[in-house]
């Protein structure tokens, strides 16, 4: 079992050596060229994927940032929109009950001052018919029964006038 | 298991051609053809079909499929556990060395399980063939990895000189060793699970009864199995030690730039 054979040993080495040159040159070539190009194929869509995923990382980043800003933004708006109304309410109503106020004020002193140029009117339309019930008294002033009968016209006309 | 020259095929034997020894340098050389050589030459004929197939279907699709993608596990393998650590990244032109180296063995050691096959390697001698190429290729890749000079300067073992009468013959002995250990690991490994088995099996005949067979047929069914992890197993302690020793002779450029740099 032990006994070397110096032909097999000689055989062994030659078919190894030829094994090795024709794999070298063929199958070992394409199986590590294949295998190293798809391993850097493999890196590179890793790294890209990656890269990739910081890219979309930052842009969602960004997105929420723009979001936040413009809530803020429209909230403020709201809120200073909400202030000017209730600024120009207030003031529109008090302006309206200010307008309003004068409006009854200049009413209530039209209203005094016809009345009393009415009062004034009346007042001189009774003096007149006071002095001219007078005069007519005065004039139908001779027989009693005459005074009683011009008495008696006289209101009649009053109450006629 | 033993090397013949005839081949068993079911139903008969084929003899095998024989040519007259040749004589190179003094030494007797028998250069017909034998058993273990027509494996040999079946493992590597099989071995260029299957790692073709495999390249070709691999480098046709983007993601390797079915066999081409079973081959580059084991290249894969290969590359990431035995070459990267043991050597680093300038230990990847050997690859194509260690994935022949690799493969080879694997499927002359996995013959042993077919029926009317033999494994090569249960051979002293196709082991011994194995060794001298692991051997120079050991010794090439220190050569070529720190140059000449420190390759010879390493064999001193960097002792003083006047301990260099014990200290060179040691490590050039050394050099020897480890190939030598590969031959015979690989050898024994190989040759010993068929050596259980032919035992497992001569016990049914020599109990001679039906009734005992039973036990011996369960032992060698395990036993099988266990051949076949053996079988990857060795192919790759095989790979890895010479990778490592490889890597051993590399490494030692680093450690004599470290000396350099000391003094």
């Amino acid at each position: 079992m032990f006994d070397i054979n110096p032909g097999l040993i000689l055989w062994t080495i030659l078919t190894f050596l030829a094994v090795l040159v024709i794999l070298r040159f063929t199958a070992w070539k394409t199986l590590l060229a294949s295998l190293t190009a798809r391993e850097d194929s493999i890196r590179a869509s890793l790294e890209q994927a990656e890269s990739a995923r910081q890219e979309s990382l930052r842009l969602l980043e960004e997105h929420r940032r723009q979001r936040a800003e413009a809530e803020e933004q429209s909230r403020h708006i709201v809120t200073e929109g909400r202030e000017l109304a209730d600024h120009l309410k207030a003031e529109i109503l008090e302006k309206a009950q200010g307008s309003a106020r004068h409006i009854i004020e200049q009413a209530k002193e039209e209203i005094g001052r016809e009345k009393e140029k009415a009062l004034v009117q009346l007042r001189d339309e009774v003096a007149e018919l006071a002095v001219l019930a007078a005069g007519k008294i005065l004039d139908a002033n001779l027989d009693a029964a005459k005074h009683r009968k011009l008495v008696d016209s006289a209101i009649r006309d009053l109450n006629k006038g | 298991m033993q090397d013949s020259r005839e081949l068993e095929i079911p139903f008969g034997h084929i003899s095998l051609p024989q040519f007259p020894p040749i004589e190179i340098a003094g030494i007797t050389i028998d250069i017909s053809i034998t058993k273990h050589v027509v494996f040999l030459w079946l493992s590597a004929l099989i071995l260029i079909a299957l790692a073709l197939v495999a390249a070709r279907g691999n480098s046709k699709r983007r993601v390797p499929h079915g066999f081409g993608n079973l081959m580059e596990v084991f290249v894969l393998f290969i590359r990431d556990e035995i070459v990267l650590p043991n050597m680093g990244a300038s230990g990847l032109r050997y690859m194509p060395y260690l994935l022949t180296t690799f493969f080879f063995i694997l499927i002359m050691n996995l013959f042993g399980l077919v029926p009317y096959g033999s494994s090569a390697t249960g051979n002293v001698s196709v082991t011994g063939g194995l060794a001298i190429i692991a051997f120079i290729m050991i010794q090439v890749a220190a050569i070529r990895a720190q140059g000449f000079g420190h390759y010879l300067a390493h064999l001193t073992g960097g002792v003083h000189w006047a301990l260099w009468p014990i200290m060179i013959p040691i490590e050039i002995l050394g050099l020897f060793t480890k190939p030598f250990a590969l031959c015979i690991r690989l050898f024994a490994n190989m040759s010993g699970g068929h050596i259980v088995i032919v035992s497992l099996i001569g016990l049914i005949f020599i109990f001679q009864s039906y009734l005992v067979a039973v036990a011996p047929a369960g032992f060698v069914v395990g036993i099988m199995f266990l051949e076949l992890f053996v079988a990857f197993l060795q192919a790759y302690i095989f790979t890895m030690l010479t990778a490592l020793f490889m890597g051993l002779g590399m490494k030692g450029e680093e450690g004599a730039e470290h000396a350099k740099e000391r003094h």
